[in-house]
């Protein structure tokens, strides 16, 4: 069970939160000029690493934010958390 | 015939306080602060259990959780009867009967037993390879291993124990109130770090507390005295917390683990009544110390299972701690010194020691010449090559061991004894520790795995943590605890240390015998009855992986998770296939450490607590008109409105008859609400939904169709402008939750740049939809001063009026083709406006219905239910609702997805209505459909969704996903059932009043 370091309310129980897949996946601007495969790639095809990887969540029952979240998927060890908008951590 | 072995009084046994129970049906007695186990030695018993395979005959055979073999049943009459409880953990009390488990009809006399002889025909994987084929004697098969294998029983009525959850936030926790556990949390509470102590047992102090050698001194003084003096200042420590009878069952990540604190299972049945029986502590602490001990290993010899054989430390604790003897001529086996201090131990309380069997060549350690001038005789380099005794080890039978450790030679000499004391050295306990994530090591030389790395957040230390010996336990536990809490000095860095060294090792993990390893049955797993054998078999038969060889044998996965011997299967698995122990790895400790009760896990979540329910405000109404209901989410729904004597089918006819000839009401306020306000509403909505929003007027409604980002219909609902930049959408009851969640997501992650604001007010108010031809002169009763003329007051308009200077929102829509109109009132007065409602309606028999007959009236419309008639592969034009779809629009939450070649594809299943050859037959929901009835195999075109018979049309009407379907108007198709088939036409989704007359009525 995690705990979460949420940047609106603070350490909160992972009960609390909702995952929401990976992040920085932006939806197109302008879908209607894509392809098919281009529209799948967006819709469908998502990483699943064993490393850090980056990830949406949301405090569900608390402020109903979403953040994002690195996270290392070998020991779950929550390397950064950060607001929707901001750029992932480089390290 | 029974024998008391009490040989002397102990300070942790109250003699004054006798305790009578039963086992397997007679009458024993015991004194408070025994274990069932140590009840049982001290009336000679040791014969308490049948193995799961070959069901021999099993004694106890450790003094604690580790336990495999004394798994008792407690309270084997009542009908909350527990199974799989350990012997050595149940504390007696008076009143407490308990069985043998897996031995029928009796222990003493056991049917199963006669697997022992066939034991050829039980091999290693014997149930994968014989219960696997073929498939079809597989009921055979089960009833026979249902009928012997001794899973306990389990009880048959509701618990009727109280059960408890509570959370604590600690700064530091410490497992294990053992030497190390209790000077780490006594220090740690000292520093003013909030501290919790936790121990499985009843007492402080671990193996230390029962101590008696001599060689270790702390002070001066025996180390169990040292000890005791440290366990009564803790009393006055502040920021301390110690729990006894509290077993950790689970350490998660971030320091998150579960412990189960036992609070009545101790005291008798008087004083257990209306108390909690087991509180499930959530603990979130800062940092953790590990402190949870060593187990000891036993040694892996020819039959050594029999009762009477026992691990060497529990023999000592027995007679330390109990004062019990576990027999009267008792003899020790071991391959290292700490067998001597046990048989020191008994022989200073008279307790006679026959030999000590020694694997080793000699040992330098002190306490040899203790046993020496004791008289006690040692067999150097000996094994133990075989056993006797069929309910209780007889004898013993020894050889020489050759000096390579890999045969015996020499004559034979047999032994004769009614105990075994078995030292195969120590296995840290480090089942929590890896459970949180963390990895070990292998240390080839002292054959141990112990924690890699300690961090910042949690150490393990004392015997856990490898150290085994005082001065090296007491040494490295102060300096980890100054670095870890990072304070200057502990309150025992002065103390003087002696003791005994250990310098002579000696570990063989299959230990040899005079018969091929075939004609043996050296057991790994007691539990399971898995022998070295078994696992050599498994190699043999090609299997290398550590976690295959242990499902393949079953090694390692009773209810004991195999603590004794999991050690012994990794050596004999690295020796067999001449590999490194570090480079095979362990195989994985899972959570709970030691079994837990359902009870404990859902603590107060039962019965009506088990989940939360919703109630609508007009609850009470529905109760008091004796209204049947159904769970729809978290909601309880009015489903019908049965009269004296009526089926639902009855109630449901009659409900949808005279919602269409005069009047119905229907309790919709569980539907989802949601306020949306913000300049960029209207935008926000072109957005969400599939057709368009901006033109919609102020004061007037629009039903919405919402997709997944994949084409997929998700929700659909009624929103209405209730002003330039003021909406309420309405979603479906199920859907209401993640709607919102949905619509968060997008407005905070993908257009953070709209200013629109939502808000759940599902709650807050009350709906009655009022509905069919007389509902319009219902509501002119209620509210005369509306004009609800249609120019005044179209179909899909809005208005907010006041009723008894209560204001309300109606909205003229219609979910069932009739003309309709749905009040929103605040929640709070939504009894007293249906009430109302109901009175005015009376001149035209208002008749209320609930979710059936709503669900039967828009069928006959051809109105889709999201999750009914959809399951999240239909879009919009599937469903032939291409209406609703805009062209225009440039984009919305799922427009791309519609032009994927596979959702423009031809032939996808399509909704559409079915009409049945015979109008009384009525469909079954889920139902499939074919067009041949010769075909083999037979395609499958889809399934029925939706089925009912129609008191309107007077005929049965069903809706239906069909491959191709909108091209198959008027088309034949079947419904084939188990002794029929139905033969059905494909039609039209509208049965009924298919132009909408009825909406403006
Ligand atoms: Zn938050």
């Amino acid at each position: 069970m995690f705990l979460i370091n949420c940047p609106y309310c603070g350490e909160r129980d992972q009960q609390e939160f909702k995952a929401g897949g990976e992040a920085h996946i932006e939806r197109p601007k302008q879908p209607t000029e894509l392809s098919d495969d281009e529209w799948a790639e967006y819709l469908f095809m998502r990483k699943n690493i064993k490393g850090v990887q980056f990830e949406r969540w949301n405090h569900a029952h608390g402020c109903r934010k979403w953040f994002n979240m690195a996270r290392d998927t070998s020991n779950d060890e929550i390397k950064a958390i950060y607001k929707m908008g901001e750029k992932p951590p480089t390290q | 015939m029974t024998q008391n072995l009490r040989v002397k009084s102990s300070e942790f046994i109250d003699e004054t306080n006798r305790i009578s129970f039963k086992f397997d049906g007679k009458t024993y007695y015991g004194f408070k602060g025994d274990t069932l186990a140590s009840a049982l030695i001290a009336n000679n018993v040791h014969l308490v259990g049948r193995s799961f395979k070959y069901h021999r005959p099993r004694g106890i055979m450790t003094s604690g959780s580790e336990e495999p073999n004394a798994i008792v049943q407690v309270n084997p009459n009542s009908n909350i009867t527990e199974p799989n409880a350990r012997a050595t953990e149940i504390e007696i009390y008076e009143g407490l009967e308990a069985s043998s488990q897996n031995c029928w009809p009796s222990v003493n006399f056991d049917i199963g037993g006669i697997n022992n002889f066939l034991a050829p025909l039980f091999p290693a994987g014997f149930y994968y390879k014989t219960f696997m084929w073929p498939k079809s004697f597989w009921e055979k098969y089960e009833f026979f291993i249902r009928h012997s294998a001794g899973l306990g029983k389990s009880p048959n009525t509701r618990d009727p124990d109280i059960y408890d959850h509570r959370n604590i936030h600690c700064d530091v926790l410490v497992v294990g109130a053992g030497i190390s556990g209790i000077l780490a949390a006594k220090n740690s509470a000292k520093n003013n770090f909030k501290t919790l102590l936790l121990d499985e047992k009843n007492e402080l102090g671990g193996s230390t507390i029962f101590e008696a050698n001599e060689y270790n001194k702390i002070n001066h003084n025996l180390a169990s005295e040292w000890l005791k003096k440290e366990i009564n200042e803790l009393k006055n420590i502040k920021n301390l917390e110690i729990k006894t009878r509290t077993s950790v069952a689970a350490y998660h990540q971030y320091n998150y683990l579960l412990a189960r604190e036992n609070l009545t299972d101790h005291l008798d049945k008087k004083n257990k009544k209306n108390k909690i029986r087991q509180r499930l502590l959530k603990i979130r602490a800062k940092k953790v110390i590990l402190a949870t001990g060593a187990l000891e290993r036993p040694l892996i010899f020819n039959n050594n299972d029999r009762p009477g054989i026992m691990l060497s430390s529990a023999v000592k604790k027995y007679s330390n701690f109990y004062g019990v003897a576990c027999g009267t001529k008792n003899i020790f086996f071991t391959n290292n010194d700490s067998a001597y201090e046990s048989a020191l131990s008994l022989h200073n309380k008279g307790i006679k020691v026959e030999a000590i069997i020694d694997i080793r060549e000699n040992s330098d350690a002190k306490i040899i010449k203790k046993i020496n001038d004791a008289g006690i005789k040692i067999y150097w380099a000996y094994s133990i090559v075989d056993t006797r005794g069929y309910k209780r080890i007889s004898s013993v039978s020894i050889m020489k061991l050759s000096n390579d450790g890999t045969s015996v030679t020499g004559s034979k000499i047999s032994i004769s004894c009614d105990c075994l004391g078995i030292a195969g050295g120590w296995t840290p306990a480090v089942h929590l520790y890896t459970q949180s994530g963390s990895k070990l090591t292998f240390n080839e030389e002292r054959k141990i795995f112990i924690p890699k790395t300690d961090t910042k957040e949690q150490i393990s230390v004392g015997s856990c943590g490898g150290d085994f010996e005082l001065d090296e336990i007491i040494t490295n536990l102060n300096y980890k605890l100054k670095n870890f809490l990072n304070i200057n000095k502990t309150d025992f860095e002065d103390i003087t240390l002696e003791n005994d060294h250990e310098t002579s090792k000696r570990n063989i993990w299959l230990l040899p015998s005079d018969q091929t390893i075939g004609k043996t049955k050296p057991f790994v797993d007691y539990q399971n009855d898995a022998t070295a054998k078994d696992i050599k078999l498994a190699l043999r038969e090609g299997f290398r992986s550590i976690e295959h060889v242990k499902r393949y044998t079953t090694t390692g996965m009773g209810t004991d998770q195999g603590k004794l011997g999991n050690m012994h299967a990794l050596g004999i698995i690295a020796d067999t296939a001449g590999v490194k122990m570090g480079e095979l790895g362990t195989t994985t400790f899972r959570p709970p450490y030691t079994p837990l009760t359902f009870g404990t896990i859902v603590g107060r979540n039962v019965g009506e607590f088990f989940d939360v329910f919703r109630r609508t405000p007009m609850n009470d109404w529905h109760i008091k008109n004796k209204a049947k209901f159904e769970n729809v989410g978290q909601w309880k729904r009015s489903w019908y409105y049965p009269k004296e004597g009526e089926t639902m089918h009855q109630a449901v006819q009659r409900e949808s008859k005279a919602a269409r000839k005069s009047a119905g009401i229907l309790d919709a306020s569980t539907l989802g609400k949601i306020d949306i306000q913000g300049s960029d509403a209207s935008e926000f909505l072109n957005r969400v939904y599939t057709n368009a929003w901006s033109k919609l007027a102020i004061g007037r409604c629009r039903y919405g169709l919402m997709l997944n980002e994949d084409g997929m219909v998700y929700d659909d609902g009624v929103t209405t402008r209730l002003g330039e930049n003021h909406y309420i959408m309405t979603t479906t009851t199920g859907g209401a939750a993640n709607v919102l969640g949905k619509l968060e997501d997008y407005l905070q992650t993908e257009w953070p740049e709209l200013d629109v604001y939502l808000t759940s007010v599902t709650d807050h108010f009350a709906t009655a939809s009022l509905c069919g031809p007389n509902s319009k002169k219902i509501l002119n009763k209620i509210i005369p001063d509306l004009d609800l003329s249609d120019d005044k007051f179209p179909h899909m308009s809005f208005k907010e009026v006041l009723i008894d200077k209560i204001k309300c929102r109606i909205m003229r829509i219609s979910f069932t083709g009739e003309l309709s109109y749905e009040i929103n009132a605040p929640a709070s007065y939504g009894e007293a406006i249906w009430q109302k409602c109901i009175e005015a309606g009376k001149e035209f028999n208002i008749t209320p219905y609930g979710t059936e007959t709503m669900h039967l009236l828009r069928a006959e419309k051809g109105f889709i239910i999201v999750g009914q008639d959809t399951d999240g592969t239909m879009t919009p034009i599937d469903l032939q609702m291409d209406w609703i779809v805009s062209k225009k629009k440039y984009d919305f939450i799922g427009k791309r997805s519609l032009y994927r070649s596979d959702t423009m594809k031809e032939n996808r299943k399509q909704l559409v209505g079915l009409l049945t050859e015979d109008p009384n037959i009525v469909l079954e929901e889920g139902a499939q459909i074919v067009s041949e009835l010769n075909q083999k195999p037979v395609e499958m075109l889809g399934h029925v969704t939706s089925s009912y018979f129609s008191p309107n049309l007077n005929k049965s009407i069903a809706l239906a996903v069909v491959k191709d379907g909108k091209n198959m108007m008027g088309r034949k198709l079947f419904v084939p059932m188990e002794n029929k088939n139905i033969s059905v036409t494909v039609a039209n989704t509208v049965f009924y009043d298919e132009r909408n007359e009825r909406l403006n009525a």
